[in-house]
């Protein structure tokens, strides 16, 4: 596999040649924050003409056109449209918990996304408690909904955020669950090291039973920790107006758009991380030739192939489920799935101590 | 240590949130600079359909979120108290398992108590 970890530290040492070590330090970090910047904006971009492609396609129509060829450009128009609408300032609003919600919504996905192993040697920052503090990072993100429906001074807005927070605390743990279970196997929260340890295979080949009922787990709690797919609730068009974001109106309204699309692609990559290997290749053991070969496909093209797999199956999602009441939701939750991934829990951590994995 | 570089994660993590609160700014004094601008008195009301909005909007909700939010908080402290034994959990062996049973068996106890009082049941 290509370490792009030699670019970087070639890069590193050409710098070190020519200047004091802070300032080498302080144009790295400038260059990273260019590049995080860079990655977020373009992958916002892409998966909004993602969705809208992709639910147009579920609906068999064709989506976006009009704008460039296939409607490439329709997100830039979008872009655009967002940026030169007015933003109207409200009275009655809590004007400081009012600006200050998109900060905590954009911050925590900016910092959650530099946490992500992008490829070999392309990862941003790895404390060897990675994982946790992803999700702890996450958490963060429902305090900014919650402050945006309170300060708005709307009803519908409060409801909207109430829902948001319930839904979000609550599936929480469920994923904290799901993602405890592989920590268990996996006996580290190093991202780095999560991702070196599927080397022979994805954790949900060797962690067989236990691993997968995790993964379906994480994938069911993940569509509503982003609150998409049947758990749209805060949401819900035709009873909130708009949720929780109701109130906020161009670039501000923007910012919850944007978070919304990136969470769905961290929640991916978190999934891809977790059970699917990361940027590590599909080995199978014994058959070397088979690896060999998928050696060769950059380890980039994984780790995205993989998280827009599983964004693909989120969005599916959306367009095959009715959107769930409010008390099925959370029944659901502490009835059916919580209960679920303790038991998993307990169940993953007997197969390790006696040995039943691959 | 960082893999990219060697800085150490503490500066970078500072610099993603750094860049996700620039983010925002930039965006917002793009946006503040070309976007038009005008003010009136209907315009800025809250949104409600279209009929003026009644009394208080900062009101009290349902007290069955609240509920929700107490039982979370006994699940997330159990999910922190969890992660520690989740790393060491292969080096330790059969005989953590049993403790750590233990500690599950309370909790769940704990979640069988609130089931049975009908804490799980939206009103």
């Amino acid at each position: 596999m290509f370490d792009f970890g030699k670019w970087t530290s070639a890069f590193n040492e050409l710098l070190l040649g020519c200047m004091p070590e802070w300032l080498a330090v302080v144009i790295e970090c400038v260059i990273i924050g260019v590049l995080v910047l860079g990655a977020y904006t373009v992958l916002a971009l892409f998966y909004i003409l993602y969705e809208r492609k992709l639910c147009a396609w579920f609906q068999c129509r064709l989506g976006p056109m009009r704008v460039g060829k296939w409607g490439l450009l329709q997100v830039f128009a979008d872009m655009f449209k967002i940026l030169i609408k007015e933003i109207i300032s409200l009275k009655g609003t809590d004007k400081f918990l009012f600006k200050l919600a998109p900060y905590l919504v954009i911050t925590s996905s900016v910092v959650m996304l530099a946490c992500l192993p992008w490829g070999n040697g392309l990862q941003i920052i790895n404390y060897n408690i990675g994982i946790f503090f992803i999700t702890a990072v996450s958490s963060i993100g429902v305090l900014g909904i919650l402050l945006a429906g309170w300060s708005s001074n709307n009803k519908y807005t409060l409801i909207g955020a109430m829902r948001s927070g319930a839904q979000m605390v609550s599936y929480e743990i469920s994923l904290g669950l799901a993602i405890l279970a592989i920590v268990v196997f996996a006996g580290t929260m190093n991202i780095q090291e999560l991702v070196e340890q599927q080397n022979h295979a994805w954790f949900i080949f060797s962690g067989h039973i236990p691993a997968i009922i995790a993964f379906l787990i994480y994938i069911i709690a993940a569509t509503a920790e982003t609150n998409r797919g049947p758990f749209d609730l805060p949401e819900a068009e035709h009873e909130l107006v708009a949720g929780y974001h109701t109130e906020y109106s161009g670039i501000t309204f923007g910012f919850y758009y944007l978070a919304e699309y990136l969470n769905l692609f961290i929640v991916s990559g978190v999934a891809s991380l977790m059970f699917l290997g990361g940027w590590m290749p599909l080995h199978i053991p014994g058959w070397e030739a088979f690896n060999n070969i998928m050696n060769y496909i950059p380890s980039i093209v994984w780790f995205l192939g993989k998280s827009f797999f599983i964004s693909f199956i989120i969005i599916w999602f959306k367009w095959t489920f009715p959107r769930v009441r409010i008390d099925q939701l959370l029944a659901f939750e502490w009835k059916y799935l919580m209960p679920v991934a303790l038991a998993n829990l307990i169940l993953m951590a007997v197969f390790v101590a006696l040995g039943w994995h691959f | 240590m960082s893999l990219l570089l060697e800085i150490s994660n503490n500066a970078l993590a500072i610099t993603a949130t750094l860049t996700g609160i620039l983010l925002v700014v930039a965006a917002t004094v793009i946006a503040k600079l070309i976007s038009p601008k005008s003010y009136s008195e209907k315009k800025a009301e809250t949104f409600e359909c279209g009929i003026p909005t009644r009394g208080e909007s900062m009101i009290q909700f349902h007290a069955g979120y609240y509920i929700f939010a107490i039982l979370f908080l006994i699940f997330d402290v159990e999910t922190v108290f969890l992660f520690p034994w989740a790393v060491v959990a292969r080096s330790l062996g059969t005989g953590s398992l049993l403790c750590i049973g233990i500690f599950m068996v309370i909790l769940i106890l704990g979640l069988a108590y609130a089931w049975k009082k009908g804490a799980l049941r939206w009103k």
